[in-house]
């Protein structure tokens, strides 16, 4: 090494490699209410009743469901709520001028997707925050996967836009962070100023579990490049793409059903219906409290744990440390409100 | 032939295929050429979005085993991806539907040019003539200097490509006066299917194979896969384990096995070692790599150190300095190699070929054109008859 600042240099461009070093570390992506606050607070709303005596989810009681895990996140319950209160928290994020994208998870068919139900259920919520229906987009990958899931693709008119990165394509332009680099979604980057992320709560064959943090996979092109080593640092690295966490305003997981073991793709012998919306500002802390929930359910089901089985969900601490800042996973600084 | 090629830069490791670039051919139903030979109007014109469509591009795959629970292992490269059903590999290009696994890129072809077999590089092998060259979408590691991210990095149905057989591969090949097929661009082990076909139906044609391939595969696959092949080159991209991780996402073990393995093949193979400044560049690295070839696959093996370009994740370090080049250069040199070039500088004395025994030029290299070639039909030195090993005349 002839360079005189050989050292050095050598020092720092392997801290890039490895996301040591890199734009944007140390900022905080939690809201200043919850920078602030001693802890992230995660809704976990459950209905043992939503089903009714069906197997399909009673839409009221989704509602109502989701109505309680919002008000429990943004503290804004009182007795006589309004449905103009009810709107309040989704005000607190979202402006009328908005254009708001959800990201759904329809990797796993009619079996295991975010609901349309429940993403009906937020477009309606949003329009009465004042957003306009036509910017709203529900959007995942391929258009085709949406279909599968239940959801009716729409481009254009005055509706809620509902289709694939496949229908627009990604960007020419790689963004990068970390470990990560990849082509995101034109989706995300042109149709939208706030980004829901709307994942399932599932078992992972690789990363452990799925839910809000890596559900942004779906977001770039080159996904299967980021799978080793159990998605650890890539999925923490790809939440901190400039893009994605800027936009980044609330996670709602559908758990209505979930999945313990087996995943990501759907398999009924392990999933059951838990019935429940966890909701946070925080991913970082609802993947942490997700996480736990699936743990007890395969304990409950006779099953090792992630950890024993090898494949804990490491990102998820990594998405909190230092370099990330993400949220947080400290079970002492999570606070799990029940509704 | 000698084509009058005059980019400047080695296909290999500079902007090949801009994405708009490969857009704009690929739509118009013309193929990419570098050079002044276009196959354009004998490759059948397709529309993007139809083409990617078609099941046509859909084979099973040869190269792994079935699992319980509709999961496959494949056994292409070392990683041994576990593939659950409707999930796709590392690669992009595999898929797993209920229990069975596919190649999505058979015969889907997103580059294609005429290119001097000096680009791949491959300096011992039919100099101065011209490989059809083909490639399809995807690569089974990461390496974060790729210069052709756009194609090897991207799903097949992110970019355009066309339907092109392996016969009507060969028949092109044979149109265009190439007297060889070249796999590159992108990563070859990826679309092995679609390359033994190729090989195939090249061979009948009397149209050789080339491959120039990172080499990171499972024995059983190398050696039924690159056993069709006549010439291989191989990215060997550091020394170091470590590098391997960080930089390439994969590991340096099962390269060096696969370079044992093809010389015990007997395959005519190259090596070319991209010098990145600051991560591969050190003297240990190029003594301890120029001593292992040696060892294990003799001192005539061709050995490119070639210069490392800015792009893709790797944009924030400079180009290799020359003198970087020419110290390991030195280095392998020393240690007793006998054809050490140096590589993506135009007009260094290094690109030529020299006798190792009276040191007088053989083959001068200029660009990407072989000027003189002056090794006998007999594989010797005009000047000493020292033996000059390749395959020199076709």
């Amino acid at each position: 090494m002839t360079d005189p600042r050989g050292s050095s240099r050598r020092n720092f461009l392997a801290q890039c490699l490895t996301g040591a070093v890199a734009l944007g570390a140390g900022a905080s992506l939690l809201t200043p209410a919850e920078q602030t606050a001693a802890r992230s607070r995660v809704a976990v709303a459950r209905d043992p009743l939503l089903r009714g005596k069906g197997s399909g989810v009673d839409p009221q009681r989704l509602k109502a469901l989701l109505d309680r895990a919002m008000q429990a996140v943004f503290d804004s319950d009182h007795p006589t709520a309004t449905p103009e209160d009810k709107t309040a928290a989704w005000r607190r994020f979202i402006h009328p001028g908005a254009t708001v994208s959800l990201k759904v998870n329809t990797l796993g068919g009619r079996g295991i997707s975010t609901s349309v139900a429940l993403v009906e259920t937020v477009c309606d919520q949003l329009q009465q925050a004042g957003v306009r229906s036509s910017s709203i987009v529900v959007w995942d990958r391929e258009s085709e996967e949406l279909e599968r899931a239940g959801f009716q693709i729409a481009i254009g008119g005055d509706r809620v836009q509902c289709y694939g990165t496949d229908r627009v394509d990604y960007e020419d332009e790689l963004s990068a962070w970390g470990s990560v680099g990849g082509r995101l979604s034109k989706i995300l980057t042109r149709s939208s100023s706030v980004l829901i992320n709307l994942p399932v709560l599932k078992d992972h064959d690789g990363a452990g579990v799925t839910i809000a943090l890596k559900n942004m996979y779906g977001a770039i092109h080159n996904p299967n490049k980021y799978h080793p080593n159990g998605c650890n640092p890539y999925v923490a690295d790809l939440n901190m793409l400039p893009e994605i966490r800027t936009r980044m305003r609330l996670t709602i997981c559908d758990a209505t059903t979930a999945m313990y073991e087996g995943g990501p793709g759907f398999k009924p012998e392990h999933s059951w219906l838990c019935n429940s919306l966890l909701v946070s500002q925080d991913a970082v802390a609802l993947d942490y409290t997700g996480w736990q929930m699936i743990e007890r359910k395969r304990a409950e089901m006779g099953l090792k744990t992630l950890e024993a089985e090898k494949r804990a969900p490491r990102y998820i601490a990594t998405a909190a440390d230092s370099e990330h800042r993400i949220g947080r996973c400290d079970p002492s600084r999570i606070a799990v409100v029940e509704v | 032939m000698k084509g009058k090629f005059v980019t400047t830069e080695c296909m290999e490791q500079a902007p090949l295929g801009r994405r708009s670039f490969l857009k704009c051919a690929l739509a118009s139903g013309a193929a990419l050429v570098s050079g002044e030979f276009a196959p354009a109007a004998a490759i059948p014109a397709a529309s993007g979005a139809q083409a990617q469509s078609d099941m046509q591009f859909t084979f099973e795959a040869k190269f792994y085993e079935k699992q319980p629970g509709r999961k496959i292992k494949c056994k292409l490269c070392p990683r041994e991806c576990i593939v659950g059903d409707k999930e796709r590999g590392y690669c992009g290009v595999r898929e797993n539907r209920g229990g069975t696994y596919y190649t999505l890129v058979h015969s889907r072809v997103c580059a294609a040019h005429i290119d001097p077999i000096e680009k791949k590089p491959l300096f011992h092998y039919l100099p101065g003539t011209n490989a059809f060259s083909i490639a399809t979408a995807g690569c089974n590691v990461n390496c974060k200097f790729c210069q052709n991210w756009d194609i090897s990095q991207s799903r097949p149905e992110q970019i355009p490509a066309q339907y092109i057989s392996p016969h009507q591969v060969a028949v092109l090949a044979s149109q265009y006066k190439c007297p060889t097929i070249a796999f590159t661009y992108s990563e070859p082990v990826v679309f092995a299917e679609y390359l033994m076909d190729t090989a195939d139906a090249g061979h009948e044609a009397g149209v050789r194979s080339i491959v120039v391939s990172n080499g990171y595969m499972q024995h059983d696959s190398l050696v039924q896969a690159y056993g069709k092949m006549d010439a291989v080159k191989i990215d060997l991209k550091a020394f170091s384990e470590s590098y391997y991780a960080k930089v390439v996402t994969g590991q340096l073990k099962p390269v060096l096995d696969s370079l044992v393995t093809l010389c015990k093949m007997k395959k005519w193979t190259e090596i070319v070692y991209l010098v990145v400044p600051t991560l591969n560049d050190d003297d240990a690295g190029f003594r301890g790599l120029a001593q292992w070839i040696k060892a294990n696959l003799g001192p005539d093996v061709p050995l490119h150190f070639t210069q490392f370009h800015p792009e893709y994740l790797l944009k924030n370090l400079p180009i290799t300095p020359i003198p970087t080049l020419e110290r390991a250069k030195a280095i392998a040199d020393a240690e007793g190699l006998h054809y050490v070039y140096i590589g993506n500088v135009p007009g260094h004395p290094a690109q030529n070929t020299y006798c190792p025994e009276c040191r007088k030029m053989l083959v001068e290299r200029l660009g990407f054109t072989a000027g003189q070639m002056l090794i006998r039909k007999d594989s010797t030195c005009p000047f000493c008859r020292h033996f000059i090993p390749g395959i020199w005349h076709t």
